[in-house]
């Protein structure tokens, strides 16, 4: 077995059974054999006799929470590959056109105006697009540079631009009611997923991944400098756009539902080219598994090490920080 | 000439500094107080109820404006005072020269009394040299505070019925509360936020209301301030009553299916805290709980406490407000959804 298949067969097995796992343990009380049974109800049409409110627990709590850690995991593991690709620069994470931000300034000025949990994810979302596109209006139609330059440049001073406007509202809002509000959707969570978010999220998710994947073999070219890739025949400006639009789609939707979770981004597409290489046909559906199964553990451990939820931001860094650096000694792969 | 006039503008503020009483406030400090105080600037919310309550026209400003639904039950012209913004712990919004911009005479806080506060204190004081009262914020030091308060504002017989009030208020819930029997205490959930998630832990200010009616919080394994929690963990811990102070919440907590198995939601027993002029429950975390005490006993022990709250709430707010509700306010408050049981 060649190392490439080696670490494919790896990681889905670890994502197989962390996804066992993650619906056996929580915080609420179900027994292996009432969740064996309550799956055999629902796929197999088996009747299984379940205590109260243990149906509802595996299939309209934990089994969202654990498939929205797969989906927002998985997304923010590919924007973050498709960026670091894109921008030639391992530094990158997938809030460098201001997305992330973009959406935690819609989803804080939700809250400060006391909406209810749709809008502010609405509120989040929208904010993510608009500001990765006024970013990208404003870095395109900069003349005579560099256009990876002007758009990182123009990414970072939008993003400064819109965290002051998440300081301001802190700032303004209500010190006893929203600012904790506040305080906790940058903390990010997926305490509060819902069903219905999931089938948007999952949508969108996708609709962002369809153009990636289909262009995965021009990806690659997007790492050469623009005049060889032209020689080439790729249009750099128009696949620069695509993958722009549709990293952004992915990390807005999974920001809206999750809050803030940093380090995915940015350090799983790492792990993912340590193990497999630099070849974005073969990195990103690698990248997209070991996302989805490290949040996953990460947010397994969220909900239950306590009675309160511990912020999965917390956890991210502590775990992610050892597992990087072992992966980092123990590899010889280069970039 | 002139010279004549500084020296006498200076003997009479000497004069004023040598008739100073000495009070100790909520965290014991030695504070030394003008004798006549007339413009006093309240540090943060609970501290303006406070004032208000004993000097209202001694009062120089809130540290937020009023809201319109919330100025209909001020009189107007102490509504219209000014935003000043707030001077404590929880992110400041005031400018020290504020204070001296409007010759405040006196500062007032009311609240924790940790070292932090007690700091933050003495530096404001020290830079401005304007005295500053730390006053205990806690429920049961409401009375003790009240009185200190009235001593510095010389309005020591206000400061003192108002105490009287509020003692007589706690030893009646109090009395109310220890003639339940204790399995007649439900296991409570407090839920905040626009998910409803986020809940207050063991001794944490958010739910002293709680633990003063011996309610049990079903969050109370652990200590702390505000935290998160899964859903999984409330319907783990299938409280009995759910109180919030969040109208999307309460609003969504009857439409999403996964709350519906829970004990409070299927017995119709969540309930959303009333919040004009200030809320009942939680924020701010002062003097106006004292309604919120009669009103989360009345839905946690429904025979033990008095089925009708509008004599009460007449009363609190002539003494605190200066002014009745009206009839149509009343029935604003006690009939907006949740409030009460149906």
């Amino acid at each position: 077995m060649s190392r490439g298949a080696a670490a494919y067969f790896g990681a889905l097995l670890a994502l197989c059974a962390l996804v066992a796992l993650a619906f056996a343990i929580g915080r609420f009380p179900v027994s292996t054999g009432d969740l064996v049974g309550a799956f055999g109800a629902k796929l197999l049409g088996l009747t299984h006799p379940l205590p109260e409110n243990v149906e509802t627990v595996i299939f309209k709590v934990r089994g969202p929470r654990v498939l929205a850690a797969l989906i927002v995991g998985a997304a923010l593991a590919a924007a973050g590959t498709a960026y670091q690709g894109m921008f030639r620069n391992p530094l990158v994470s997938p809030d460098l056109l201001g997305v992330a931000t973009g959406a935690a300034l819609g989803a804080v000025l939700g809250i400060f105006l006391s909406r209810d949990v749709w809008t502010i994810q609405a509120f989040a979302f929208a904010g993510g697009l608009a500001a990765v596109a006024l970013v990208y209006w404003i870095g395109s139609s900069v003349p005579r540079h560099d256009p990876l330059l002007a758009l990182v440049l123009t990414g970072i001073v939008i993003g400064t631009l819109l965290g002051s406007g998440i300081a301001l509202l802190k700032y303004l809002a209500d010190p006893y009611n929203q600012l904790p509000a506040i305080t906790y959707w940058l903390l990010g969570s997926l305490a509060s997923i819902n069903p219905s978010d999931l089938g948007a999220v999952a949508l969108l998710a996708l609709a962002g991944l369809a153009p990636m994947l289909l262009l995965r073999w021009r990806m690659n070219l997007l790492a050469l400098p623009d005049d060889e890739a032209r020689a080439l025949g790729v249009d750099t400006r128009r696949l620069r756009l695509v993958v722009i639009a549709a990293a952004t789609l992915m990390t807005a939707a999974a920001v809206a539902v999750s809050g803030i979770i940093g380090w995915i981004g940015l350090i799983i597409p790492h792990a993912a080219r340590l193990l497999i290489g630099p070849n974005f046909g073969r990195l990103l559906p690698l990248a997209m598994l070991l996302g989805a199964a490290f949040l996953l553990a990460v947010d397994t451990l969220c909900r239950t090490i306590a009675s309160i939820e511990v912020p999965p931001g917390v956890l991210t860094a502590m775990l992610g920080t050892p597992f990087f650096l072992w992966l980092f000694a123990a590899s010889r792969k280069g970039w | 000439m002139r010279e004549a006039f500084i020296l006498v503008g200076v003997l009479c503020s000497l004069a004023g500094i040598a008739q100073a009483k000495p009070v100790t406030d909520g965290a014991g400090r030695q504070v030394s107080i003008p004798v006549k105080v007339e413009r006093v600037y309240a540090a943060g919310p609970p501290a303006s109820m406070l004032v208000f309550a004993i000097a209202p026209d001694k009062l120089i400003g809130w540290t937020r404006a009023f809201r319109p639904d919330e100025a209909a039950f001020i009189a107007p012209k102490y509504g219209a005072l000014p935003e000043l913004g707030r001077l404590t712990g929880r992110g400041n919004t005031a400018n020290v020269e504020v204070l001296l911009r409007e010759r405040t005479d006196l500062v007032v806080d009311a609240g924790s009394t940790a070292e932090t506060y007690v700091s933050l204190a003495n530096r404001v004081q020290q830079q401005t040299g304007i005295p500053y009262l730390l006053l205990d914020g806690r429920l049961d030091a409401v009375p003790d505070s009240l009185r200190v308060l009235g001593k510095a504002l010389g309005e020591e017989e206000r400061g003192s019925m108002l105490a009287e009030y509020v003692e007589n208020a706690l030893r009646d819930i109090k009395g109310r509360v220890s003639r339940t029997r204790p399995e007649e205490r439900p296991r409570v959930y407090y839920g905040r936020g626009p998910a409803g998630l986020q809940t207050g832990l063991a001794g944490s200010i958010n739910v002293e209301l709680l633990e003063y009616l011996g309610a049990r919080n079903v969050a109370a394994e652990t200590k702390g301030g505000l935290a998160n929690v899964s859903l999984e963990q409330v319907l783990a811990w299938n409280p009995e009553v759910i109180l919030t102070t969040d109208p999307n919440f309460y609003a969504a907590v009857w439409k999403d299916e996964r709350w519906q198995n829970v004990a409070a939601v299927r017995a119709k027993r969540v309930h959303l805290a009333p919040h004009l002029p200030f809320g009942w429950f939680d924020f701010p975390p002062g003097a106006n709980r004292i309604l919120g005490l009669y009103w989360a006993g009345l839905l946690l022990y429904p025979g033990a406490f008095p089925a009708d709250l509008r004599p009460r709430i007449v009363e609190f707010h002539r003494l605190f407000y200066h002014q009745a509700p009206t009839a149509a306010q009343l029935e604003a408050l006690l009939g907006e959804p949740g409030v009460l049981p149906k």
